[in-house]
């Protein structure tokens, strides 16, 4: 009798130190975030008052005015232009790393071809490169072509950083997509083509959703080397705009957030939508290398 | 009119060749199995008739048309895969109406044909689940459904039975037979399972690395193997083969003992001929509980060596000239290792075979 009143307390004990061990943990991690977002509607004097002001006093959208230009009070960051570089440069880079790695992806998942396993070893030694080592011959060879400071620059550079990872995920997908399923859409009348679109597209739409929205958020994200390669209103992105925030003796600490939260949102926005498929997608995807 | 020809049909894999040169007429409405073991072939020769494997050499006609060049598509063919090849997402009226839809037909149509064949198969209940919904046996019904429903010139099966348990698969396999019955198209289908070649083929067709080795009828392939590989192959459990020399006019077996040349053989053998004798194991059972106790026979006192009761007949291990073979006693006699019986060989039933060819005497 007192064992089991024992064993239920320790069961309960148990469950309270899991939770605050998941609170900690959660805490660590959600709270720089989290304080970037606060201080985001925060005005300036309380961010920086000394000692510091733990619990915000007031709550003020002021700095999203300043940056959008609506208020009395403007400083002179087009953030609606690097807001709009980002989302192109984004959108552009992710469509076309998702239709490569779809292209990919389906041709490494079901046809024979020459060299098919050293190419797609070499994708994979690419994807291990980290970006940054490529950006001195980048800016050199980027600067030849012209392609400084253009969106088009950026957007090539993206697509190359998520094409390994957009056809080694795809690749995944389609290997567990049996090749039955097509051979019997193609015996009930569809070409190998009405056959992918039908058949075959729809079942991996989770693991190419995915894709997409790694890339997306790699391209949005992405900051070394858009700081090399942009210099204007012509192609930076939210990410680079961020340091306009920094003068020679300030920093907009207020501003600056505000304009993070800008970037945060969408990505948090896409993340929720797609939140189902990405965990079925990782999940289901990743079973298979 | 859907006969199918396959004339000197080839198919390599680079250098490796898995069909050598295959001839077969198939005739409209015949229901043909293809039959074999693993990697014989048979699995690729269908997949060349559906158009979802080049072919390397020869021609495959569908209705007198040469389909060699024709996508899949334009065969009119349909197909039961084995793992059965359901659209996942998709609910079973739309996977039945799928191949209909693709082809523009109106809803109407659509909706009246699936209908039909939900009907035939017993699957208007199931229409609105998805296959993950349904169980193995329900599965194959909507593969078998999908292949019915868009009326094509032929069906081709490919091991449709072989993931489903014992009891379902002889359900399944009646359910094939009687779908023939009513459809009346011409059937090819490929299995590895001599019991579902035996019971549901109007010609069997047994395949071996790439060859053909016997065209026939279950009966003619089962009462006259044309080679060894048929023998034993066909029949459960398979023929017992032992190695004899033809000499003075009969079959010496290897311990010097002797049985009479079969009277049907009897023109076929030379005297001195290295021979294998074959008899299926129904035909060595112990006097008074054989199958046939009249026509001629040998006689042989045999000791049991194991005995695998079955009810109404138990399967015997026994040695004959010092090589295993296996008896069969019909009736709820019990029968002990270590015991010795009069067996009786039904000679007229004996096959033999050229011991250098594997080749039946009679086709050599």
């Amino acid at each position: 009798m007192s064992a089991t009143v024992e064993s239920q307390g320790s069961k309960r004990l148990k469950a309270i130190g899991l939770w605050l061990a998941t609170f900690l943990l959660m805490l660590v991690m959600c709270v720089p975030g989290l304080w970037v977002m606060l201080s985001g509607f925060r005005p300036n004097r309380e961010i920086l008052a000394k000692p510091p002001i733990w619990v915000p006093q007031e709550l003020t959208l002021d700095n999203f005015g300043k940056i959008f230009g609506w208020g009395a009070e403007q400083i002179a960051i087009p953030v609606p232009a690097y807001f709009t570089n980002s989302l192109i440069i984004a959108l552009t880079s992710t469509l076309i790393a998702l239709g490569v790695g779809m292209a990919g992806g389906y041709a490494f998942a079901r046809f024979r071809f020459r060299a098919k396993g050293a190419l797609f070893l070499g994708l994979m030694l690419f994807r291990t490169v980290p970006g940054i080592a490529l950006s001195l011959p980048i800016f050199m060879i980027w600067s030849r072509l012209g392609l400084i400071d253009t969106k088009l620059g950026l957007i090539i550079v993206y697509v190359s950083l998520n094409v390994p990872f957009t056809i080694w995920l795809i690749d995944g997908f389609f290997r567990q997509i049996p090749l039955s399923l097509s051979e019997a859409a193609q015996v009930d009348g569809c070409t190998r083509w009405q056959a992918f679109w039908k058949i075959e597209f729809p079942l991996a739409r989770s693991g190419i959703a995915s894709a997409g929205v790694f890339a997306f958020l790699t391209s949005w994200n992405e900051f070394a080397l858009a700081s090399q390669l942009t210099r204007s209103t012509d192609s930076k992105t939210l990410p680079v705009g961020l340091l306009d925030f920094t003068a020679q003796f300030t920093i907009d600490w207020a501003g600056m957030c505000a304009m993070a939260v800008i970037i945060i949102i969408p990505a948090l926005i896409l993340t929720f939508i797609v939140q189902k498929h990405l965990i079925a997608g990782l999940t289901f995807g990743g079973v298979k290398g | 009119m859907a006969e199918i020809t396959l004339e000197k049909v080839v198919k390599k894999y680079g250098a490796v060749g898995v069909v050598h040169g295959i001839d077969l007429a198939i005739a409209h409405q015949e229901f043909v199995v293809l039959v074999g073991p693993s990697g014989c072939g048979k699995s690729t020769t269908l997949r060349m008739i559906a158009g979802l494997e080049d072919i390397t050499g020869g021609l495959v006609k569908i209705g007198g048309t040469v389909v060699n060049d024709l996508p899949p598509r334009k065969r009119n063919i349909s197909m039961v895969f084995q793992n059965y090849a359901l659209y996942p997402h998709m609910d079973v009226r739309a996977n039945l109406g799928f191949g209909l839809k693709i082809a523009g037909q109106s809803p109407a149509e659509i909706t009246k044909r699936v209908s039909e064949a939900a009907e035939i198969l017993g699957l208007t209940p199931l229409l609105d689940r998805t296959p993950a919904e349904l169980s193995g046996g329900q599965r194959q019904r909507v593969a078998m459904g999908r292949a019915i429903v868009r009326n094509p010139d032929a069906f081709l099966f490919d091991e449709p039975l072989s993931n489903l348990d014992a009891k379902l698969r002889g359900q399944m396999r009646a359910e094939i037979k009687k779908l023939h019955q009513t459809v009346k198209t011409t059937v090819v289908y490929v299995t590895h399972d001599q019991v579902e070649a035996m019971t549901l083929a109007d010609r069997i067709v047994v395949m071996r690395d790439g060859h053909i080795e016997q065209v026939g009828t279950p009966m003619e392939v089962f009462n006259h193997p044309l080679t060894t590989f048929v023998a034993t192959f066909i029949g459960s459990p398979p023929m017992n083969l032992l190695p004899a020399t033809i000499t003075g006019g009969a079959v010496q077996l290897s311990d010097g003992s002797t049985v009479p040349v079969p009277d049907r053989l009897r023109g076929f053998v030379t005297e001195g001929m290295k021979v294998q004798l074959g008899i299926r194991p129904d035909d060595i059972s112990p006097i008074g509980h054989g199958l046939s106790q009249d026509g001629p026979g040998a006689e042989l006192r045999l000791t049991v060596a194991l005995a695998e009761p079955l009810g109404m007949e138990s399967l015997i291990y026994t040695h004959i000239a010092g090589q295993e073979v296996q008896a069969k006693l019909y009736g709820p006699r019990i029968v002990q290792p270590g015991e010795t019986l009069d067996f009786r060989l039904a000679l007229d039933r004996a096959h033999l075979f050229d011991a250098a060819t594997g080749r039946s005497v009679r086709a050599a």
